[in-house]
């Protein structure tokens, strides 16, 4: 399955990334070699095979639904690039 | 005595409650290696003071019969642990002023036995890449290079480094495909992942989540049963640390391996696996032979893919946890008009080449229409992978392979450059062990023929490195393996 430019260009969008114009053909022709190298997987018969999510076969605790900690807005906003009142600053979003 | 940095950490233990040496000579002996060894751009940052008030703290404990079983040890912290109030940037632009509120477990635990932190090591950006090249601080710089600068592998490059040129006693370091084992290898230390699980993942900032596991690397398989100890353990802050029981590693060490079957996987021994990396492997087997194991042939039959399976698996994971870089809670902001450009200005400014490069595969595997084709199918391919292991652990006791298929290459080699797919197979022998969550060390072998050392690699079952020490020990022993 392989790619071209306006699908590169998508998925940069989806990933909020940009790619340059002139990186457009260099970054197909990377994309297309490493997606052609894991296509190999594609020979392997995996029916029923269950997938593996995990290697953890432990099952998940429960714990007392309280609150463990609090009041620590300051260390949460320590590394802001754009703070106010309290709060996080980004671009207006709402007209 | 000139040589404290000499010493491994069993050896420094013994002479500091002997009290022939003192916390602060040693940590100090340490010091003045980093500033001879800067050149080999092992450390991002150096909280040199702050180690040698620590090691004030530890004097005064070993004094007053206090001390704790890591009490004095100097060791550096790969910049991928959240360090409370210390700079941790994963080697990336997008975070490098970025100051931890809160400590990682791992590094947490390490303090509470009375280790002291030298400072940051140097990584590959987020641990993405395997020659420390892809550092946003620049490569770390192999030790062991004569003329030519060699890369000191990666991910945990400055950790390897570091630890080899006795810039600490020894260092963390985490492995999602090899990023502990092969730096080892290449530097000529020891080094292991322990079971997904051992260790907390809390604080360490994340790659590839089903992945990543940290570990210690050491001077020795001693020091490295020394520091899982106080590294693992369960953690309620991470819903998959383990709650299995942690042993004491110290002892396994020493243990006979009469009777112990080893296990060598036939689809690692490739047409074109490196004829010295092939001899060595053998000696190995003859070495653990010698001390009473049984050598027993093994087949691996999905090992082909493994590689395409952890190239799906782990930038997918990647894209994911990355997406919390966009330049509003922490880390570099650059603005743009309106929220999505400021997220995409941010982001293609603040991360590099190979980390875009795996975001954007990660981002295609996991788009509609293609889950199924890519990521299903590699989750799919990795329970084989697993089953193979499992299989195979019916008929030996423990794995013995090569860690990397070369030598330490130069850096800014061509070949590896031109195509990310070349630097991607020198992970041939070690990712599958991350998919199927397994313990392994790497330990070093001997040298090549242009002196460069060689690492073996030692794979255990689920939760029993308490096999990889007991072998991992005789084998070091065998080895005779003479440090930098």
């Amino acid at each position: 399955m392989a790619v071209d430019n306006d699908t590169v260009r998508r998925i940069a969008f989806l990933a909020r990334l940009k790619v340059e114009q002139d990186k457009l053909e260099e970054t197909k022709e990377e994309f297309n070699k490493i997606l052609a190298w894991v296509e190999e997987l594609g020979e392997v018969n995996t029916d029923n095979v269950e997938p593996l999510v995990s290697v953890n076969n432990e099952t998940l605790t429960l714990r007392q639904d309280e609150v463990l900690s609090g009041h620590i807005s300051e260390e949460i906003l320590a590394n802001a690039p754009a703070k106010e009142y309290g709060y996080f600053v980004v671009p207006k979003v709402v007209e | 005595m000139s040589n404290l940095t000499d010493l491994t950490i069993s050896e420094s233990l013994a002479k500091l409650r002997k009290k022939e040496i003192s916390p602060v000579e040693l940590a100090t002996a340490y010091i003045e290696k980093m500033s001879e060894n800067n050149k080999y751009n092992a450390y991002i940052t150096q909280t040199t003071e702050q180690a040698l008030e620590q090691a004030k703290a530890s004097e005064k404990r070993y004094t007053d019969g206090t001390n704790r079983p890591l009490e004095g040890i100097a060791l550096g912290i790969k910049d991928l642990f959240c360090t409370k109030n210390v700079r941790t940037t994963a080697c990336s632009h997008i975070i490098d002023n970025f100051v931890p509120q809160y400590e990682s477990t791992v590094t947490q635990n390490l303090l509470n036995d009375g280790a002291l932190f030298l400072g940051k090591l140097n990584l590959d950006e987020f641990a993405m890449g395997g020659s420390n090249e892809t550092s946003y601080f620049g490569p770390v710089v192999n030790p062991w290079s004569r003329e030519t600068k060699l890369v000191a592998g990666g991910s945990s490059g400055g950790s390897a480094a570091a630890v080899a040129a006795k810039m600490c006693a020894a260092a963390t370091g985490t492995d999602t495909g090899g990023s502990i084992r092969q730096p080892s290898a290449f530097c000529g230390v020891t080094g292991i992942k322990p079971t997904y699980g051992r260790c907390s993942r809390y604080g360490i900032i994340a790659f590839a989540s089903s992945l990543d596991q940290a570990g210690p690397i050491c001077k020795d398989v001693t020091d490295c049963a020394l520091m899982l100890n106080s590294m693992a353990g369960y953690d309620a802050k991470d819903s998959t640390s383990s709650k299995v029981t942690v042993p004491d590693f110290t002892s396994f060490i020493g243990q006979d391996i009469k009777g112990l079957k080893v296990g060598i996987p036939e689809e690692y021994r490739s047409d074109g696996l490196n004829a010295e990396v092939s001899a060595y492997w053998d000696k190995a087997a003859e070495i653990l032979k010698a001390q009473g194991a049984e050598i027993v042939h093994i087949n691996l039959p999905h090992t082909k893919y493994a590689l395409p399976t952890y190239y799906v698996i782990a930038p997918a994971e990647a894209s994911s946890n990355l997406a919390r870089y966009d330049g509003v809670r922490y880390g570099n902001r650059v603005s743009g008009n309106g929220l999505d450009e400021l997220y995409i200005n941010t982001r293609t400014e603040g991360f590099g080449k190979e980390v875009k490069r795996r975001i954007l595969i990660g981002t295609y595997v996991l788009s509609a229409g293609y889950y199924d084709a890519y990521y299903l199918k590699a989750q799919k391919v990795r329970r084989l992978i697993k089953n193979d292991f499992d299989e195979a652990f019916k008929k030996c006791d423990v794995i013995l392979t090569p860690t990397s298929p070369i030598e330490p290459f130069a850096i800014g080699d061509k070949k590896m450059l031109e195509n990310p797919i070349n630097m991607y197979l020198n992970d041939v022998f070690t990712v599958s062990v991350n998919l199927a969550g397994l313990p392994a060390m790497s330990l070093p072998i001997g040298l090549s023929k242009n002196g460069l050392p060689l690492g073996m690699q030692l794979i255990g079952k689920s939760f029993d490195e308490a096999t990889i020490f007991k072998a991992g020990y005789q084998l070091e022993r065998g080895a005779n393996f003479v440090r930098m």
